[in-house]
This record gives structure tokens, sequence and C-alpha cells, in this order.
């Protein structure tokens, strides 16, 4: 495999291990610093510092970390770039040690080739190593170098290097770590960093700049060739799918299929704006044009025929949780791989990991920095390879649909289901006759509100109606529905976005056999509601708001909850301990404290 | 060190990607174009994304009134070139109020004219995302910066609120209050870029070349007089000097250095040399560590 012209590196590892120390030194004995900056590193001192006069303090050119911290800035991933003596480029990812923020280290390990996981040998292993030899594992940094530091404070006592491995050995084996490699070394002093010393004459190894030169990108034969299909260019009499070569190649002339439709075609030219190409590689970015013109948007995949990723729509992974709220069991969630973009559900989490130790522990949700092996389902098919097979193929990202922002990074450990196995039956009599047969539009009126605005009442008093004047209908009462279809959930977000779920798909299959279908439901989240209403046609989801004040639904208080709510034996009722989120699109809003009579009469003209 | 070929279109190919996830991504992007050696290569990396087709979003230039001449001059021509839209923004405002490199703090011209003229750009013809040539080797701050970065509403940027960015999977979705900043060079190093412009032959500004300019001193440095509105001290005369500068903005803060590179060879031979940090021939950045950041909380690219 040729050498990669760009290789990640990175750095784990808190300041007091001598990771400063370390990058520092690697970067000017490489020639990587500004002259002027080494100068004032060899002239500046900070308080208490014992290096002599006229050397080079090494942490002082990339303390970022420890010094942003005491200003008060933000600490992130900072990247430095520097050369590697053969030419190629070596990227830093230097990441933050501390646990609060090992979801930084996530990101920075995502994209890693390399990893520096670094080991103060004066005061051994400690939690925080093992913690980051997990991370770095479970993100598949194909790489991993244990720099045992500090050897100088330690007279280089093969002993002590010896000890250390043996007490990482336990936690190296359970994770099943492939490459690992060991280097003593001192940053203070430069021993094995760049240069091999004499002081370490125990060890044969390369210096730890060798190391991270003799990486090479791991082969796998069985991987797929694949293209993300970004945008469809198109110009004079050209039309062609825009995307990079994510893995493999392809040539002129190979037959390709484009997922997840599998539609076939074959590759008749290769765009750039340097030139047509024969063949393109991994990494580069390109114009394919197909042969016939198929249908490919973005978002599709372009993978060669004959052996391709099936696309599935349920995965087992591991997710590590990145949002300040907790994952939400049930709840939909927008899944990003490369431009593919899906609505999708964490049906079940089979248990949550312990960094520290690798225990596995039941849980009901995932907290911030928290990882656990998950099941997702997404609405649709989509082509996902096993995130050990390939990092870019295999991982996916989960976004919050209502703030938008990225709260959960996900690896494939399988595709559960092959979404072909289970295919959507259709059968002559369909919603259309059912509905016609009875002489009605099938439609289903979504009532949300806060306990006591009044939703069950004038369900009752529209249904009475439409009864009355023959059309066939049927009331889906929240509170009935818990006595049995959802009699074992509670009422959390993770409990309430499941009975929203379960009572939109109930409403689903009446709507298919023709009814009105009438929810009385307090579904406080948005994000729920929005969920129901895409599983129905344009038109048929009719989103009600019976907006009656909080103060005159605990005056009316029919069950007694806001009674309880007081008196703290109810948790979470909703406008007491829980948040209601109005509707912002609402068909229609109901003002509750209004005549039942004329609330109804608006709902009939919105239903007939 | 010179950046191989081999490392050079692995970056080209990074930020192609990158830019066609932006065009297509959103509603209304625009790319911010500073006039600058950055700017070229992002302008050339964006016409390399597109073909055949054109670039699909306009430039945008924030022009405060105080850009060298050959700045504009060159500006209008690349846009020719590269048949891409131009769309030039002045803050009014901030030139009724008298607002100058003189008369105002550099710091606080630099906020109405830049930072608030680009604000004001931004919601004017509704871009929902910029994108921008900032490069992670330039600054500590810039470092830090995701490649798709969110900006709240007012354009502010909280850093504490980044997205965690993972793999080559990017988030562009906003929600309508907010507008995205895209970088697609941050990966790029300053020799990286004069690399890429040798390589693939790339004009950029003639003011990065040495010629006989009319400067003055002020303090250490070297100030060319660009035009009449400069206020000369009581008898000073500008003198000839053969200067280029090694980074562009406006020329009453952009101070050049003495040089006799007159070709790109001798260019990237020097800053090869000098490798100081380029900003350091900025004012604007000279005063606290923390200035860009908090700049960059305001909306300052």
């Amino acid at each position: 495999m040729e050498a990669r012209p760009i290789v990640r590196l990175l750095t784990c590892g808190s300041v007091d291990d001598g990771k400063s120390t370390l990058i520092g030194r690697l970067l000017v004995e490489t020639d990587s610093v500004p002259h002027d900056t080494v100068a004032a590193a060899r002239s500046t001192r900070r308080a208490g510092s014992i290096i002599p006069a006229g050397d080079i303090d090494f942490s002082l050119l990339t303390d970022g970390l420890e010094a942003e911290r005491e200003q008060g800035i933000t600490i992130d991933v900072a990247y430095r770039s520097m050369s590697l003596l053969d030419g190629r480029r070596l990227i830093i990812a230097d990441a933050p040690g501390h646990e609060q923020y090992t979801r930084n280290m996530a990101v920075a390990a995502s994209r890693a080739d390399i990893s520096l996981v670094l080991v103060d040998a004066s005061r051994g292993i400690r939690p925080q190593t093992l913690r980051h030899l997990t991370i770095c594992s479970l993100m598949g940094v194909e790489k991993i170098i244990v720099v045992i530091n500090k050897l100088d404070a330690m007279n280089f006592d093969k002993n002590v290097y010896d000890k250390l491995i043996q007490e990482l050995k336990p936690t190296v084996d359970r994770l099943g770590i492939k490459e690992i490699i060991y280097v003593p070394v001192s940053a203070l002093e430069g021993d094995n960093v760049v240069y091999k010393t004499d002081r370490t004459s125990w060890y044969s190894g390369p210096s730890l700049l060798d190391e991270i030169q003799n990486w090479r990108e791991r082969t796998n034969a069985s991987r797929h060739s694949r293209l993300g299909v970004q945008l469809i260019s198109r110009a004079d009499n050209f039309r062609g799918v825009s995307g990079t070569v994510s893995q493999g190649g392809f040539a002129i002339g190979d037959e390709v299929v484009v997922l997840p439709s599998e539609r076939k075609a074959k590759v008749s030219r290769l765009v750039t704006f340097d030139g047509d190409l024969q063949e393109v590689e991994a990494g580069r970015a390109v114009t394919m044009v197909l042969e016939p013109d198929i249908d490919a948007t973005r978002g599709d995949f372009i993978e060669k025929a004959g052996d391709y990723t099936q696309p599935a729509d349920r995965f087992s992974a591991h997710l590590f949780w990145l949002g300040e709220e907790e994952l939400i069991h049930s709840r939909s969630y927008y899944l990003i791989n490369g431009s593919t973009m899906v609505p999708a559900t964490v049906t079940a989490i089979r248990h949550r990991l312990n960094i520290n130790d690798g225990d596995h522990e039941s849980a009901r949700t995932l907290a911030m920095n928290e990882i656990g092996m998950v099941e997702v389902a997404t609405d649709s098919p989509i082509p996902l390879t096993k995130y050990g097979e390939n990092r870019n193929s295999g991982n996916f990202v989960l976004v919050d649909r209502v703030t938008l922002n990225t709260v959960g990074a996900g690896m494939v450990v399988h595709a559960l289901r092959r979404a072909t196995n289970i295919t959507k039956h259709s059968y002559e009599v369909d919603k259309k006759a059912r509905s016609t047969q009875k002489g009605q539009r099938a439609k289903l009126i979504w009532l949300t509100g806060l306990s006591g605005s009044g939703k069950s009442t004038i369900a009752n008093a529209l249904e009475t109606q439409l009864f009355a004047s023959g059309i066939h209908s049927y009331i889906l009462d929240g509170d009935n529905l818990r006595l049995g279809l959802n009699k074992d959930l509670g009422f959390t977000k993770e409990d309430r976005a499941e009975n929203v779920r379960r009572v939109a798909e109930v409403g689903k299959l009446m709507v298919d056999a023709g009814l009105i279908v009438i929810v009385a439901l307090v579904s406080p989240f948005k994000v729920d509601r929005d969920y129901a209403r895409e599983l129905f046609d344009d038109g048929e989801f009719i989103e009600v708001w019976v907006k009656t004040p909080a103060e005159i639904c605990a005056q009316r208080d029919p069950k007694g909850l806001y009674k309880k709510a007081r008196d703290g034996s109810l948790p979470n009722l909703t406008g007491v301990g829980q948040d209601y989120e109005p509707p912002t699109e609402a068909e229609l809003v109901l003002d509750g404290t209004d005549e039942i009579a004329s609330n109804v009469e608006k709902l009939i003209n919105k239903v007939l | 060190m010179r950046s191989s070929p081999e490392i050079l279109r692995a970056l080209e190919n990074e930020s192609i990607e990158i830019l066609r996830e932006t065009a297509a991504a959103f509603k209304n992007p625009v790319l911010l174009y500073s006039i600058g050696k950055d700017s070229s290569v992002l302008l050339h990396l964006a016409r390399k994304a597109f073909y055949p087709a054109n670039i699909p979003f306009p430039m945008l230039h924030i022009d405060t009134k105080w850009k060298f001449r050959e700045m504009i001059s060159f500006r209008d021509e690349m846009a020719g070139k590269y048949g891409a839209k131009l769309l030039v923004h002045t803050n009014e405002e901030g030139i009724r109020d008298g607002v100058s490199p003189f008369s105002t703090g550099t710091s606080e011209y630099t906020r109405i004219m830049k930072t608030v003229a680009l604000r004001q750009a931004l919601d004017k013809y509704g871009f929902d995302a910029a994108i921008g040539g900032s490069r992670r080797d330039e600054e500590r701050s810039r470092a830090k910066e995701r490649i798709f970065s969110v900006r709240e509403s007012g354009h502010r940027w909280d850093p504490r609120q980044q997205r965690p960015e993972l793999w080559r999977t990017y988030n562009p979705r906003i929600r309508p209050d907010q507008t995205m900043r895209v970088f697609p060079i941050s990966d790029w190093t300053e020799l990286d870029i004069w690399n890429y412009i040798m390589l693939e032959k790339i004009p950029v500004n003639p003011l990065y070349f040495a010629k006989e300019r009319p400067i003055v001193w002020r303090g250490e440095q070297i100030i060319m007089i660009d035009d009449e509105r400069y206020p000369l001290r009581d008898g000073e005369t500008p003198e000839m000097r053969r200067i280029r500068f090694r980074t562009l903005g406006c020329y009453p803060l952009t101070a050049g250095v003495e040089s006799s590179a007159t070709t790109l060879e001798e260019v990237f031979e020097e800053v090869m040399e000098v490798k100081l940090s380029e900003r350091a021939t900025r004012l604007i950045d000279g005063d606290k560590e923390d200035s860009m950041e908090k700049k960059k909380k305001e909306g300052y690219f």
C-alpha cells in the first residue's frame, strides 16, 4: 500500500503527562515551528521553571490548553500541521484529556490514523489512560502508540517500563486492540522522540517519529468501492453525479449500482477540471457520468455492481452520546452519513459501556460522554457497512430534530435486518377504496393540549355529531389507551415519545381502514408530534391545539392530577413538572374556554 | 519545506468535497472574497468543484473603501475571469459617521467596517452559509474552528456550543435564526497555499510581488501611501522603496516588507526563509492573545 500523503495523529493524555513538551519537541526537531517562536521559547520562562537558560522550553510552543484554561478561553481540540522527514504531512489533533472533554477526544479520534497515549512513568497507569485506550479502540484508530514518558526521572529503568506494559495488558486484551506499540521516551530530554537514545539499550524498537512514519493504511481486500453522491452537476448537454470516492476505486466501463434504489448503469465518463480520467482512486473528488443516465440524487451511493452493500433499516451500533440533553429512546432523530439523511429512532439500549473498566451496565438512557450499544431503526433503508470494515461507510451522526445539533456519534456493528426481507404487501382494496365505500375521506385529527384543556370533551362532542351524520369514526384517547396497549409506559420523555409513536401507528392503520380518527393526547413535545405527522399523507393529519390557560386547566382538574402534582406525588405532569411545547404549525387552534358547540363546528368545517 | 503535489491533491480533494456539500445543502450560500491569496485559492477550488458547471454561488467582498487600489482592480478582473457574480458591500453608516483607520481605534474600525459590514451584507442578501478562507494554522482560536461552524442569531460565534464534527460526516442543518460559516481550507498551511498557487498557476494580486512603491515609516512598520487620504506628518514626503506585502487588507493598516521577490518562486523562497507567523504584519491582531476569539464571537471571519 502506498503511503498516504497526509497522516492524522491524535495526542491524548493530560498536560501533566508531558504532552505539550512531547509535541513541542516533535515540532522543533522536524523544523515545523516558526523560528521566532522557537527563539521566544528559549528566552521565556514561566514561574518555577527549572529548564536551564538558553534551552528551549518545548512546552511553551504548544501549551494551548492549559493556558487557555487559566485565561477562560474555550478548550477544544487544537490542530497543528508538521512535516514528516519523508516530506509527508502530519496533522496533529491535540485533544484535552480531562474526563469532561471526553467527547472532544472522540471527535479527534474519529479521523485519527494514529494515536499517542501518554503515560507518565513516574505516576503509573491512571484511569484516564484506560479511558483513552477504550475510546481510541472504539473509534477505530488503526495504530495506538503508548508513549511511556518521563523515563529520565526513573533512570531509564527497564523494569518500570515492563511493569507498566504488564499493567496495561488486560485492558489491551479486553479491547482486542490489533496494533499497539510501546515506546520508552523522555520528551524533556529528547530520548527516542525523533532520535534514538543510548540510554535505553534494552529497547530495540524505532523512535517515536519513526513509528509514526512507519504507519501504513491497513489494506482491506473485502471492502467495496464507493462514491457518495453530493450533488447533480448540470451544464449544457451535461449531467453527472459529483462526489468523492471514499473507498476502492472506479474505472470507465465499470458496471455500478445506485443505492438504495439498486438501479444499475455503467460508468461512461470520469470528469474533473483537469481533464477526464480513465480511473479514480479513493480520496478523489470527481464527477461521474452514468450510461444510461439513471436517476441518482444527493445522498445516494454508487458502488460496483456485484458485491455491494445491502441497504438496511435496522442497525446495531456503538453510540457515543455528545448532546447535553440525554438520549431519548423512541424519539425520532435525523441520522446522517456523508450526504445522506434519514429520520431514525433508537429502539433499544442493550447496554452502557463503562469506559473505565469495560463493564456492560444496563441503562435506559445515555448522558453526555457515555457510550452504549444500541439498536437504531431508520425510516428508509440506507447502505451502511460495519464500522470495523470501513470508518467512512460505517459511521453516522444523530441530529436533534429541534435544535439541529449533533447529539450522537454512531459506529455500526451489524446491519440487523435486510430491508429486502420485509416488503410492504399491497392489497387490492386500499385506503381510497375503503374511504369511498364509506362516503368519506379518511383523516386523523390530533388534539394536543394540557391535561384538563378539554380534549376528551371536544373529541366526544365531535364524534357524537359525526356519528349522527353517518360518518365512520373512532376516538383514540390517551388515558384509555394507557389502560391497555400502552399500560407499560410511564410519563418520562422517552415513554411519552413511545406513547405518541404507538398512537400514531394505530391511527395510521385506522386511517388506512378509511376512518376519521380523533386522537386526544397531551403529546407535549413538538418533535414527537412532528414524527406522527410524517407518517401520514399530505392533508391527512390535522393538528389541533386545544389552547386553555394552565390556571383554568388546574382549576378544572377533572382527574385530580394537578392536586397530585402540587403535593409532589406526580412529578412529570405537563405544564407543572414538564414543559409543554406549543405547536407552531397547527392546522387549527381552539380556545378551550369557548363553547363546546362552536369548537366542534370549527372542527367539522376543517374535517369535511 | 515544499508541500508535495500529493499533499496538495489530498487537500484539494477534501476542500472540493466541502464546497460541494455547501452548495448542495444550503439554499443561498456565498463565497467571502477578500482578494488575498487564500481567496484566490478558494475561488480556484470552487471552479474545480463544480466544473463543467459554473460556480453556483456569488462572491461577496466587504469593501471598507480603504483597500489598496490594486486590490479593487484585481477583484473585478477575477470576477470576470471566474464567471462568478460579484457583490460588493460597504457599511455606509460607518462612512457617514466618519469611521476611518485614523479617526477610530483599529479594533473599533475593524468592528464597524468589517464585522458589522459583513453582518449587514449577510442579512441584506439572506445568505444562509458564508464560505471563508480561514486556515487553522493562522491563529489559535482558528485552530479550534469547525469546518461547518454555526453562527447564532446576530451572527454570534459561541465557541463553547460548537457542534462536534466527526469523520467526514458533516451536519449542515441550521435553524431559521442561524447561519453557517464554512471553512474549506482549514487544514491548509501558508506554505501549502503558495505551493498550490505555483502548482496550479493561480493568479494572485500584484501587491504580493516586490515593486518600487511610495512608503512612509510608522515605527518599524512600512506603510504604503496608496492615495492622498493618508495623513502625512509635517514636512514628510513618501520615499520610494522596493516592497511587497505578505497579507492584504486596508492599506493604512497593512505593513509591507522590503523585498526583491518579483516571481512566485522568489516570494516562496522568502516566505520559507522568514517563517514568521504571517499575521504579525497585520496591525489589528497585535493586541491580546484572545483578541481573535473575541472578534470571532462578534461575527468576524
